[in-house]
């Protein structure tokens, strides 16, 4: 009797390891945690990018209205994936958004990139230097951050925006600031 | 065309599979020779299918067809033709298409070899085989077809992730894979032989070689994946303790703890149980090696597919396999007749004290591997285990090992006295405390494992030696005699000498450079020198330039020792532009005494200026030699004629006929 408990143990383990890994599925690993979140966006100054404006992108510019900051760069498949995307929400004008150019290697391609496919930016910055995008806290592009009306990053997206995560989170959220802002 | 061949014929091989893994089995059980023998031909038959697929898509990259979505995604008209090749298996899809590849030619190698297995339990073993690919054909088939096409083919592809663009990298997963799929053939003679009821001394002998290869491809297959790390990543570092290094390292620690039980099985006819159950781990493992690396549940800097659907299946697949064979074991395993008995000091004693490390040391592993999955699991944050966790569990584990590694062989079967063994290692004993000292003395201000580490590497080779010399009665007996002796040792005593001797130089090579390593990270201008290890390094200045592919910025560096011009040193930067992804290539001088190792970064200020990274990592190379020792160790071991006889018909066996198309 005592044996048979002892060769049923290993599969008793595997039983107990089967539902962690059960559980684990269900969890989104490219979902990071945040540590940004609920803190005010990192200081930062770009300067704008060439043929565009001359206006630049800097931290205080997201003080006053919820926006979302979008970290792009025209090497980004993904990106190109996202554009249409933020176009269609710039034709709504429902957020304003901003855009940070990410690790161009030449300083023409941003700017060639959005008069090629359409600009949906209100500013937007050049980050060749990653030096916004470090203090950030990017992992990768493109990747957005929703910001609220006092310069406080609410919510990190990894990957593209699309019609789904905009509906489910994105602009729930946006709206429930401009609430709590009116309130 | 090409990829719908590719792909007919994976499905052909799926049915086939299916076929070999029911009616062969059935035909054992009911002793049917007509199904027991048909699990020959559909072994050869599956192994044939998926080399013409594996071919289609090997194929298919080398083209550079872009109507297939996988060539798309991981290839380039611009990469040289070894990355278009070895980009067949640096994707998800490929690597599993590789993976029944190997599956299949390990299957038609037992319908091949295996003329001295009675041919129920050969059907029952080929079937089993069967079973586990029928698996992952439907795996690839249904989540992760390599010959999907795309509907707008594009004009170039996506390039494979460069830091998989290297020679090391090009061959280490088909290693790799040998070793972890050769596991899978002990998993089919441990099933089988919990089918019939029955392990003896003939089975153990059957499975000894086919574990021994699996292990030999293993330790390659991980001693090259630490060799890329050092040289490719660029921090002078071999083993990072990343959760893909260990998935291939728990399998390794399970088959080195089957291959000694399975000798105790041989000699002893005991530890039945035990040695069965090892063989399910470690192909569990090494499936659970698969699992970790392809659904995403742990991500990693080497996870390139991360699909939680994958995942689904892939926890359906483990379930079952891993799952269904050990409710196999606990219903079957305790008929299991265990024979002799023996005192713990033993050679018995010693290989179970060897199996008890070995398993704790690879359920650390699990555990550390997966502590953040638990964690996450129950709502905690999210954490990494690092290096400090595993080294501090490690490390205790293996030293109490390698100090009854050494004693081991020493010791007589059924009953051993301890005495003698050790009055045999004095001067091995006096020897290895020299050495500690002599390191001691040599580096007062370094940590103190590092003295250990030495003590231990030279008590364990020189003890090694001490065994061999006995066996032969070196200075005992005449040198004639001994010589006579040496050419009589069995290859398989040959085996395990070298490879505890492999392991002696691999711990000095880990220790040298886990202890020692020196380190300097600095800004220089052409013209600066560091000093690094007791070595002068100028820095001579950089030069772009490009390459098939990619840009390359080029530092130059002098090493210098005592004024003397000991080599001149080229450390590459490598930008690949279609994924906007820098690589390092280290330029590294191997020495025995140790590695000079000098890596470039990125430009600082206007003048020539780059950051730079050089390190002095002593005897790190005795790591890598330590594992080839190994190697041929086990292939020495593998080759010994005793794994072939223990039946006693045909002993003519065409055993080097190649299988046609081999």
């Amino acid at each position: 009797m005592k044996s048979r408990i002892l060769f049923l143990a290993p599969l008793l383990v595997f039983a107990v390891l089967v539902g962690y890994f059960a559980v684990g599925l269900t969890k989104d690993p490219r979902i990071l945690p945040n540590m940004l979140k609920g803190q005010p966006v990192p200081e930062f100054s770009l300067a704008g990018l060439q043929g565009r404006d001359d206006k630049g992108f800097k931290n205080t510019d997201l003080i006053g209205d919820v926006t979302l900051v979008n970290v792009f760069g025209s090497w980004c498949v993904a990106c190109r994936v996202e554009h249409p995307f933020l176009m269609t929400l710039k034709e709504k004008k429902l957020v304003p958004i901003h855009g940070i150019d990410w690790r161009e290697e030449d300083i023409t391609a941003g700017p060639d990139w959005l008069k090629r496919f359409g600009d949906p930016y209100t500013l937007v910055g050049a980050d060749p230097k990653s030096h916004a995008a470090i203090a950030f806290g990017v992992t990768g592009a493109p990747e957005t951050f929703l910001v609220d009306q006092k310069g406080v990053i609410r919510y990190k997206h990894i990957g593209p925006i699309n019609q789904k995560s905009w509906n489910e989170i994105i602009h729930p959220l946006i709206k429930k600031l401009r609430e709590e802002k009116g309130s | 065309m090409t990829a719908e061949l590719g792909h007919f014929t994976l499905v052909l091989a799926l049915f086939v599979a299916i076929i070999q893994a029911s009616l062969p089995l059935i035909g054992a059980a009911r002793n049917y020779a007509p199904w027991i023998a048909l699990s020959k031909p559909t072994a050869y038959c599956q192994f044939v299918l998926v080399a013409i697929s594996f071919a289609s898509l090997t194929h298919l990259h080398m083209v550079s067809d872009f109507s297939v979505l996988n060539v798309v995604q991981n290839s380039h008209t611009a990469k040289p033709m070894l990355y278009k090749i070895a980009g067949v298996w640096g994707n998800h899809e490929g690597s599993l298409l590789l993976w029944v590849q190997i599956l299949s030619l390990f299957g038609a190698a037992v319908a091949l070899f295996g003329a001295n297995l009675p041919p129920a339990f050969r059907s029952r073993v080929l079937a089993v085989q069967a079973m586990i690919a029928v698996g992952f054909y439907l795996f690839i088939l249904l989540t992760s077809n390599p010959f999907e096409r795309v509907e707008f083919p594009p004009l170039n592809g996506r390039d494979l992730n460069p830091l998989l663009q290297d020679p090391g990298l090009a061959i280490h997963p088909p290693m790799l894979y040998l070793g972890y799929v050769g596991f899978s053939i002990a998993f089919s003679f441990a099933i089988a032989a919990l089918i019939e009821g029955r392990v003896d001394a003939a089975w153990a002998r059957w499975v000894r070689p086919w574990t021994l290869a699996a292990w030999m491809f293993l330790t390659g297959g991980i001693a090259l994946g630490s060799w890329w790390a050092y040289y490719e990543l660029g921090w002078g570092g071999w083993w990072f303790w990343d959760p893909v290094e260990n998935a291939s390292f728990m399998p390794w620690l399970a088959g080195t703890a089957l291959l000694h039980s399975a000798v105790v099985v041989e000699k002893r006819d005991t530890l039945k149980g035990w040695t069965i159950l090892l063989a399910i781990i470690a192909f569990s493992m090494s499936l659970l090696g698969t699992f970790l690396v392809r659904s995403g549940v742990l991500t990693s800097v080497h996870a390139f597919a991360t699909d939680p659907a994958r995942g689904v299946f892939i926890l359906a697949l483990l379930i079952i396999v891993i799952g269904g064979s050990l409710a196999l074991f606990a219903w079957r395993g305790p008929q299991l007749k265990s024979g002799g008995l023996f005192q713990p000091i033993s050679r018995e004693g010693a290989l179970l004290f060897n199996n008890l490390g070995m398993t704790v040391a690879a359920a650390a592993v699990l555990l550390g591997t997966l502590y953040p999955l638990f964690l996450d699991a129950i709502g905690g944050p999210k954490v990494s285990v690092g290096p400090p966790f595993f080294d501090s569990v490690f490390i205790p584990l293996m030293i109490p090992m390698i100090i009854a590694m050494a004693i081991g062989p020493f010791l007589n079967w059924k009953r051993g006295d301890l005495i003698p063994a050790l009055t045999r290692l004095k001067m091995v004993f006096l020897l290895s405390m020299v050495a500690g000292a002599a390191t001691w003395a040599a580096e007062m201000d370094g940590p103190f494992m590092g003295v250990i580490g030495i003590a231990l590497a030279v008590w364990l080779g020189a003890s090694t030696l001490t065994e061999l010399a006995s066996r032969i009665h070196l200075f005992r007996a005449s040198p004639a005699e001994s010589l006579r002796r040496l050419g009589r040792v069995p290859r398989a005593t040959w085996g395990m000498t070298l490879a505890h001797f492999g392991l002696a130089l691999a711990i000095a090579g880990m220790t040298g450079a886990g202890s020692w390593k020196v380190e300097s990270i600095q800004t220089m201008k052409p013209g600066d020198m560091v000093n690094v290890g007791g070595y002068e390094f100028t820095f001579d200045g950089a030069e772009q330039s490009k390459g098939p592919n990619y840009n390359i910025v080029a530092g130059k560096f002098t090493a210098r020792k005592d004024g003397k011009v000991v080599v001149n040193m080229l450390a590459e930067k490598r930008t690949y532009p279609v994924r906007s992804m820098p690589t390092t290539e280290a330029a590294i001088h191997t020495m025995l005494s140790g590695d000079l190792y000098a890596v470039i970064g990125d430009p600082e200020g206007d003048d020539g200026g780059y950051v730079t990274r050089i390190y002095f990592n002593p005897l790190v190379v005795w790591m890598w030699i330590g594992a080839i020792v190994m190697v041929l160790g086990g292939a020495i071991s593998v080759t010994d004629v005793r794994h072939r006889i223990g039946v006693p018909h045909r002993r003519h066996a065409p055993a080097n006929t190649k299988p046609a198309g081999a």
